[in-house]
């Protein structure tokens, strides 16, 4: 089970080269709108043609320019699960399943395999319903039943939580990472939300622009992004320019401080990023002194800004996040950060 | 002497057959000039779209331009015992190319509106081309099309100025309601014209409640 794809297109000023394997299991194209994350999903559905490039699947080519190959998407076998499901309006809920089975030609067999994923799916009862008298929740279930029952050997999420209400994402999510892990076959997602990415897959590729910056197990990526557009993915707040000036070392002229970090600085350091939630009242390493700027209350967190004392008028204030209850009494007067907490983020 | 149904029944003839080539017709090239590069679906559209508004006499005129019994393709259709010119299936032509416009731009609209993730999902689905455009397009853009057929039926009942160019007036062979009133009204034959023009004021009549129904239904369709 083996996805490659490897795809070119220039569209006007924008440009998309992307590059990736992915193996069995969950894996998410993250990225900001307008990043080429979709089209990558099109094109390997066959819905798009890229320039050129090569895609193949399980050992099949799906797409190869120099060969000339461009399987239409009816052959490829890629479930494709779309931002508003795609149901078909004009059919009810088991004529939509059906059309996966189309190719099922035999009836007791046809009929057993609808009654089975309308079971799997808690779709009983609503066979005869239309698309529009359904939740939001049920669509996406008789889309994936749809998917399911025609047997894909890849499937492909596009957004799969953005129709639907905050209040009802959650659980969905729970119900969809548990349905992927059953499917057992490679997953392809893609989201602009760092939560879903995190909640749903196994290992996540970066896109920033039409590139695809680098692919790592998920927990990997979050600890170590290594690249300013994949630390803002991931939900980075304070991320500015720095300079290595020793093995464990870096030097941070926009706060007028300097770093101690645990891992070992490279060349070509771009900057350093620092998660909102990791400064510290008690560490004592990488200890400067503070001045409070601002605050701002989320339910069950607070984020409080604040300015190095050596800090350059024209940067931003740097972001702490603490659940309410650790609110200190007194603004501390000096905040540290453990060098282990310190992201190295290269050209 | 019974009375002479014959415009009636020509009328009606001509204006289903018509009805049905541009339906057709329409549909095939509202699905496809908006598939095409742009530049070429501008020319295209202005060119499918012109007979909706030149005056059909001028249309009748292109027509006998190119039909004519002496023009090249009128004489070549000839040798195979086709001529447009003052027969009733002429009139078929005449109808058809002045109707055909309605159909066309109504079927484009509907099909501009599809949703086309609906297509794309049904290919990733593997269901071919042919099934997704019958059974999932066509249902989906359903009230539109239908709603240029009967307006396209309508104006090929109506048709006066391209057949009266084309296909002239004979009673019993090329007369249809709307040259009929004409002649009886110019033979000052008042009673006889009054009888048509009520029957085409039925039949428009029906029409239109058709097509506002049509309408109501997709509103609805629309808010559900």
């Amino acid at each position: 089970m083996s996805l490659i794809v490897d795809i070119h297109r220039a569209l006007g000023s924008f440009r998309l080269d992307v590059r990736f394997e992915a193996e069995n299991g969950v894996t998410c194209l993250l990225g900001a709108s307008g990043c080429g994350k979709s089209f990558t999903l099109k094109c390997i559905a066959g819905i798009e043609k890229p320039d050129s490039g090569h895609i193949e699947l399980d050992g099949t080519v799906l797409y190869d320019s120099e060969r000339h190959i461009n399987l239409p998407p009816q052959k490829r076998q890629v479930g494709y699960l779309f931002q508003n499901y795609a149901l078909f309006p004009n059919m009810t809920v088991r004529q939509n399943i059906l059309c996966g089975l189309h190719r099922e030609k035999n009836r007791a067999e046809k009929e057993r395999k609808l009654k089975e994923m309308l079971k799997l799916m808690q779709l009983e009862g609503l066979e005869n319903h239309k698309p529009a008298q359904l939740s939001g929740g049920q669509q996406q279930r008789v889309a994936l039943a749809r998917i399911m029952v025609n047997e894909p050997r890849l499937l492909m999420l596009d957004e799969p939580f953005s129709a639907l209400d905050a209040h009802l994402r959650d659980s969905l999510k729970i119900e969809l990472r548990d349905m992927l892990q059953r499917f057992g076959h490679e997953v392809l997602m893609v989201t602009h939300s760092r939560e879903e990415a995190y909640n749903m897959s196994s290992r996540i590729a970066v896109m920033d622009r039409g590139r695809l910056l680098t692919i790592k197990d998920t927990k990997d990526l979050f600890a170590d992004p290594g690249s300013i557009p994949a630390a803002v993915l991931t939900g980075c707040k304070n991320i500015v320019p720095a300079r290595k000036v020793g093995d464990r070392e870096v030097e941070v002229p926009d706060w007028g401080i300097r770093l101690q970090t645990a891992q070992e600085v490279r060349d070509g350091l771009a900057a350093i990023g620092i998660r909102a939630h990791y400064f510290n009242t008690q560490t004592r390493q990488n200890r400067f002194p503070i001045t409070y700027v601002e605050e701002m209350e989320e339910p069950f967190e607070l984020i409080l800004q604040f300015r190095y004392a050596g800090q350059t008028a024209d940067s931003p204030p740097v972001w702490w996040r603490l659940s309410k209850e650790k609110r200190p009494g007194e603004f501390p007067e000096a905040l540290g950060i453990s060098p282990a907490n310190i992201l190295l983020l290269y050209e | 002497m019974s009375f002479d149904w014959y415009p009636l029944w020509n009328s009606l003839r001509i204006a289903a057959i018509s009805c049905v080539l541009v339906f057709f017709l329409g549909i095939f090239f509202a699905y496809y000039a908006a598939r095409l590069p742009r530049a070429v679906k501008g020319m295209l559209d202005v060119i499918l779209t012109l007979p909706m508004v030149l005056p059909p006499t001028v249309c009748g005129y292109f027509l006998l331009l190119i039909f004519g019994m002496k023009r090249p393709l009128g004489i070549f259709l000839l040798k195979f015992g086709i001529k447009f010119v003052m027969t009733w299936y002429g009139g078929v032509l005449a109808a058809s190319v002045v109707a055909f416009p309605l159909m066309y731009r109504t079927a484009r609209g509907a099909f501009e509106s599809f949703d086309q993730t609906l297509a794309y999902s049904g290919q990733t689905l593997g269901l071919s081309n042919t099934y997704i455009f019958w059974r999932i397009r066509m249902p989906a853009c359903r009230q539109g099309i239908l709603a240029g057929t009967v307006l396209a039926f309508a104006r090929a009942l109506g048709e006066y100025g391209a057949t009266s160019m084309l296909i002239g007036y004979t009673p019993g062979r090329t007369a249809t309601i709307s040259t009929t009133v004409y002649q009886l009204w110019r033979t000052n034959d008042e009673k006889g014209a009054m009888f048509w023009v009520l029957i085409n004021l039925a039949i428009s009549t029906v029409v239109l409640l058709t097509v506002n129904m049509l309408e109501a239904r997709q509103k609805k369709a629309v808010k559900a």
